[in-house]
């Protein structure tokens, strides 16, 4: 299934909830995009919710790297949630959750930002 | 478990909808060898990152110039070999993508992740010179009627 994302905002936390596949080629440049044009409409503080993201490939990790880096050096926090058995297995041993805050309940999340 | 060496051989355009085309070819012989779901799953990505460095960086997305792919079942593993048209490359040249320094370098872990998601993983160069990714999972242990592995 194409990558899909649905926005909210709660407070100043925009919630992206991603399903499908964030895979080489349309996946992974939708997930550049998002977050491209929420860093470029001033969001700050968000929050990219993965429960139905059960597929990643390396080009997909490389785009969550990207969207950090992107968000840090805009001066905001880019977060994961609910994170699958398979992105939560691939960022272990790809040692990123040292790298991202990777949380597993949303108001704890949104309480967390800064 | 299989009696004799099977094999297919699949020459794969250098196109984006090649990779998801390996995958799925590797994942049906991964699943008619008797991989548990998960294990078929790793197989699959493995194959899918070899494929996406032979698009992206040995035939860097040049149309004129081909995979080629090897899925084999021997008595004992699955082999999978991707033969790409590059330059070839040497695996000591590539760096650590876990290293503290490069974990937020947008690429570098497909190498990885095959490495990882396989029992054995080697790069060798190929007879024109690109890179030739093998490799081999361990077939599972063949499970008789009552559900309990066979002998060897």
């Amino acid at each position: 299934m194409p990558l899909q994302g649905t926005r909210r905002t709660l407070g100043d936390v925009t919630i992206v909830d991603f399903s499908g596949k964030i895979t080489l080629g349309e996946g992974s440049a939708m997930l550049r995009n998002t977050v491209r044009e929420l860093v470029n409409s001033g969001s700050k503080k968000i929050l990219l919710s993965l429960y139905d993201v059960d597929y990643i490939d390396s080009s997909g990790i490389g785009e969550l790297v990207s969207a950090y880096t992107t968000v840090k050096n805009a001066s905001g926090e880019l977060k994961l949630l609910h994170l699958t058995k398979r992105v939560h297995d691939i960022l272990q041993i790809t040692r990123l959750f040292t790298v991202f805050d990777v949380q597993s309940d949303e108001n704890n999340a949104i309480r967390s930002f800064k | 478990m299989a009696a004799k060496t099977q094999r297919i051989e699949v020459m794969l355009e250098t196109l984006l909808e090649s990779v998801d085309l390996a995958e799925s070819i590797s994942m049906r012989v991964a699943e008619a060898a008797g991989f548990p779901e998960e294990e078929v799953h790793k197989i699959g990505m493995a194959v899918r990152e070899g494929v996406i460095n032979a698009y992206n960086y040995g035939n860097q997305q040049d149309r004129q110039k081909k995979i080629m792919m090897t899925v084999e079942l021997q008595p004992d593993n699955m082999i999978v070999r991707v033969l790409d048209q590059g330059k070839g490359f040497e695996l000591t040249e590539i760096p650590d993508p876990l290293a503290e320094e490069n974990l937020l370098r947008t690429s570098g872990r497909g190498l990885f992740l095959m490495r990882a998601f396989m029992d054995d993983f080697r790069v060798e160069r190929g007879p024109e010179g690109g890179a030739h990714l093998i490799m081999v999972k361990k077939l599972p242990q063949p499970v008789s009627d009552n559900g309990k592995h066979k002998p060897e």
